[in-house]
């Protein structure tokens, strides 16, 4: 090997470079995210499909969820999105305590986020506002009002379920972050982390107009 | 190898964070307001316009699509359009399926607890041929 | 002998080096016993419907157990066979070698791929002992969410197996953009990473839909939520949309590697440079966009809008025109060339002859008002078997057996070679061309039973079947002798360009010792000429 001089353990041996390891394995997250995007394009599409179906329906139904909630969530979601690109932002400058501690405070959001969705959830249920089969509220007028109710939790469950998976990578590089692993020299985990914590982001930004403002 | 960081990797200053997350903010809290404000069919135009901002907003400055090798940006496009393009092509069929025949069927009855609780509503079709 | 210890099959070694190996070449591998496995499975099950279907009412099994068969049959060669088969094994084996790279951008996610396909197949299997499905491979509901055979463990399998596709299709396109030796620009790259490239541009694309639409089967099937059923005010329609977009794009995945492979030996074996190399390079990521378009030509008589139908036939028609560049290209290359009959060449013939049989039979398909005829019978069953085997398999086996002395260094009987590729080919045209008469004489397609009328050409098909068993069996005799007691090959049997012919078969561990630069393109057979050794 004749690169075995002076090349850094965070280097993989088929790069010949960091800058070839780090474009890769951007790129490869960018593609990932592009798998995501289209993830969430078939429920997006369903939506399109059944509110151009019953839009009185969904009018009626959307005012059942909690605006304020709602709202509040969309508030958490972005400030920890701040929160992470001010801690990768800290890492490019070899700040790390500001790194942890931004770190930190993106998992207490993503926490709140999960709480807040958790008494919603909470409430619909106990209300029997449940998809499909399951739903026993009589309260809102309109053709299958459940229909509704099957994409919502459809929608924000799968949201749900990235957010957590969100908070698993963040406590890794967290972890890693405290033993150093990091620095300006090579934070792509983190940065790839923040990209995966931002397409979360954007993906709420569209579901909450969709499913609380709905006019 | 001194040749390791051949490009300086971009460094936002604060600011531009601050900056944007409180654009989103903002952001948030109008298209709240505008909801309740009945524009007509442009209910949904306007939520859809808002959360498109923002969206450009996280992408091209948390995501660094503004400042990053612009086939980023180009991967993330292609996602759009090809979203794009299912929603658009099933919609071809889903909006206009009674285009030519008659095709408005009563929905089937059979066990759904759904319509036997609420006999009154009125069918899909109905709602549909409301619209044109 | 030094350069055999060096080779990637025992440097290192051990059971615990493969299992934990991030080799590509080792990963490449190991995928191709387990899809050769599921070939093998499935083949058998094409076999026993067959032999069902020999006479009209029970011939060997009961109907459900046949809709079981039919449906195992195609969902086995679809997900666990046909898709994984180019890229995930040849493609894993070749892709760096043909980059002059030492492995995949992604060597661990390359291991991860492999044992969540092996994941998902099992989940498949699981659910053929618990009641196998008999829905079909397509899973269409109504059906899907009222059968009571285990459709939740085989949608489940084919969910996990999707993350499999996506995993590879990922690592291929960062590799195919990061990791180039120098030197290899993009218009002298082999055409075969550029339909591997096409490929895996549909498996990122398409695939997560996939993954949403089992999710939502499985909720529907699991929990009632109603969007797939019209009881609930869903839509049963809507669920055929959202299978076939990725579905359709899907038997693109399946053709366009295979199309890579055509471009590879129909050079090498008429020693000439391939006709059109941009042309067939951009009708490569061409059929790649447009097969995301026309996923409605499946749904003509299912009751979509006839505005959407149009549109959608329309679309179709669109596919033919980049895959009759190709065929017409391809031609164009064999014109004039010193053309010579090894075992891949006569895979790569049978596939443009069946090719584009199959091909021309689909703009049949692809017709509104003549699809209303067709939909549903046995042409519908021909066209894809003709696409399909002849297109995709002729293709894979084309190329088993063009790199079979790179992957092990061995050679194979050539008599017995041809002798089983004649046996293949003559076998699948009298299995399946009959299918299109009894296609287009109205025998509807995964039916039980049929009139007393159709029986002549169904046993004909039958018979068919049976040669062609017999080609596959010869096949599998010569490829397993030849690892014991094959000639050793050397570094290029064939006389042919490109970066995997410069190092020795099987390839050493590294794969290059040092990192090569590319100075002509990978088909100037008229500039440089190549010794077979």
């Amino acid at each position: 090997m004749s690169l075995a001089h002076n090349h850094p353990a965070y280097l993989a041996h088929h790069f010949s470079d960091m800058e070839q390891q780090k474009a890769s394995a951007k790129l490869g997250m960018w593609i990932f995210l592009l798998t995501e995007i289209l993830l969430f394009g078939g429920l997006f599409c369903a939506y399109a499909v059944f509110r151009s179906w019953n839009p009185q329906m969904f009018l009626n139904a959307h005012k059942h969820l909690n605006v304020i909630l709602g709202t509040v969530n969309t508030a958490v979601l972005i400030s920890s999105s701040l929160t992470m690109a001010l801690a990768i932002r800290s890492l490019q400058v070899d700040k790390k305590r500001p790194a942890i501690i931004f770190l930190l405070l993106t998992l207490a959001f993503a926490a709140t986020f999960l709480v807040i969705k958790y008494f919603e959830y909470a409430h619909k249920i106990h209300l029997g506002q449940l998809p499909g089969k399951f739903y026993t509220y009589t309260g809102i007028e309109g053709t299958n009002p459940h229909i509704f109710f099957s994409i919502y939790f459809a929608m924000t469950g799968l949201h749900g379920l990235h957010i957590l998976v969100g908070m698993i990578v963040i406590s890794w590089v967290l972890v890693n972050t405290v033993k150093d692993k990091y620095s300006s020299e090579y934070y792509t985990p983190v940065e790839n982390a923040g990209l995966y914590w931002h397409l979360v982001d954007l993906i709420w930004i569209y579901l909450f107009p969709l499913l609380y403002l709905i006019g | 190898m001194s040749q390791e960081r051949t490009h300086t990797d971009h460094i936002l200053p604060n600011k531009t964070y601050l900056l944007v997350a409180a654009a989103l903010l903002v952001f948030t809290a109008i298209t709240v307001r505008v909801s309740f404000i009945d524009l007509g069919g442009y209910n949904a135009i306007a939520a859809i316009a808002i959360a498109t901002f923002k969206a450009l907003l996280v992408s091209f400055f948390f995501m660094h699509l503004l400042y990053d090798k612009k086939i980023y940006l180009f991967v993330f496009s292609i996602g759009l359009l090809f979203v794009g393009v299912f929603i658009a092509l099933t919609m071809f069929d889903t909006l206009r399926r009674a285009d030519i025949y008659d095709v408005t069927a009563e929905p089937i009855q059979k066990d759904a607890v759904i319509y036997q609780e609420n006999p009154a509503d009125s069918t899909r079709a109905d709602e549909r041929s409301g619209q044109h | 002998m030094s350069e055999d210890q060096a080779s990637f099959l025992n440097y290192p070694r051990g059971i615990k080096s493969w299992l934990f190996t991030l080799d590509h070449k080792r990963i490449g591998l190991m995928y191709l016993i387990a899809i050769m496995f599921f070939f093998f499975v499935g083949g058998v099950l094409a076999m026993l419907i067959r032999l069902e279907l020999f006479s009209p009412g029970k011939t060997i099994m009961e109907a459900h157990t046949y809709n079981q068969m039919f449906t195992l049959h195609g969902a086995i060669m679809i997900f666990l066979f046909i898709i994984p088969v180019i890229p995930a094994a040849l493609g894993n084996f070749v892709l760096p070698l043909m980059l002059g790279a030492k492995d995949v951008a992604f060597p661990r996610l390359n291991l991860l791929s492999f044992y969540i396909y092996i994941f998902g197949a099992l989940f498949a299997l699981y659910s053929i002992i618990t009641g196998a499905v008999d829905t079909g491979w397509t899973f269409y509901t109504p059906y899907s969410t009222e059968s009571t055979t285990s459709v939740i463990s085989m949608t489940f399998g084919v969910f996990i197996l999707g993350f499999s596709s996506i995993l590879t299709g990922l690592n291929f396109i960062v590799t195919i953009h990061k990791l180039r030796a120098p030197g290899l620009t993009w218009f002298n790259q082999p055409l075969f990473i550029w339909g591997l490239y096409a490929t895996a541009i549909i498996q990122v694309l398409a695939t997560p839909v996939l993954s949403i639409t089992l999710v939502l089967l499985i909720l529907e099937k699991a929990f009632g939520i109603g969007i797939f059923d019209p009881a609930m005010g869903g839509d049963p329609v809507l669920y055929q949309h959202f299978f076939w977009f990725y579905s359709h794009p899907a038997v693109y995945i399946m053709i366009l590697p295979g199309m890579g492979i055509i471009s590879e030996t129909i050079t090498v074996f008429s020693r000439k440079k391939i006709f059109g190399y941009k042309a067939i390079a951009f009708s490569s990521l061409a059929i790649a966009f447009v097969s995301f378009l026309v996923w409605g030509h499946h749904m003509f008589t299912s009751g979509q809008s006839e505005i959407a139908a149009m549109i959608f036939s329309f679309l179709t028609f669109l596919v033919g025109i980049p895959s009759g560049i190709k065929i017409f290209n391809w031609l164009a290359t064999l014109y004039r060339g010193q053309i010579s009959f090894e075992a891949p060449m006569l895979y790569t013939l049978s596939f443009l002859f069946l090719f584009t049989i199959g091909g021309l039979t689909g703009i049949f398909l692809g017709t509104l008002a003549l699809d209303v005829h067709l939909h549903d019978t046995y042409f519908v069953v021909a066209h894809f078997h003709y696409v399909m085997m002849g297109g995709t398999v002729m293709a894979f086996l084309a190329g088993l057996h063009y790199w079979w002395p790179k992957i092990f260094g061995r050679l194979y009987n050539e008599t017995l070679a041809k002798i089983a590729a004649l046996f293949i080919f003559v076998g699948f045209n009298a299995t399946f061309f009959v299918q299109f008469i009894l296609g287009s004489r109205g025998m509807p397609r995964r039916y039980y039973n049929y009139l007393d009328q159709f029986q002549p050409l169904h046993a004909f098909s039958s018979v068919g079947s049976w040669i062609m068993a017999v080609g596959f069996l010869i096949m599998g005799f010569y490829l397993i002798s030849s690892l014991f007691n094959g000639k050793r090959a050397g570094k290029n049997p064939w006389g042919a360009l490109g970066l995997e012919w410069t190092i020795s078969s099987p390839p050493p561990h590294d794969n290059f010792a040092v990192t090569p630069q590319v100075s002509h393109g990978p088909y100037d057979y008229d500039k440089i000429a190549v010794e077979r050794d």
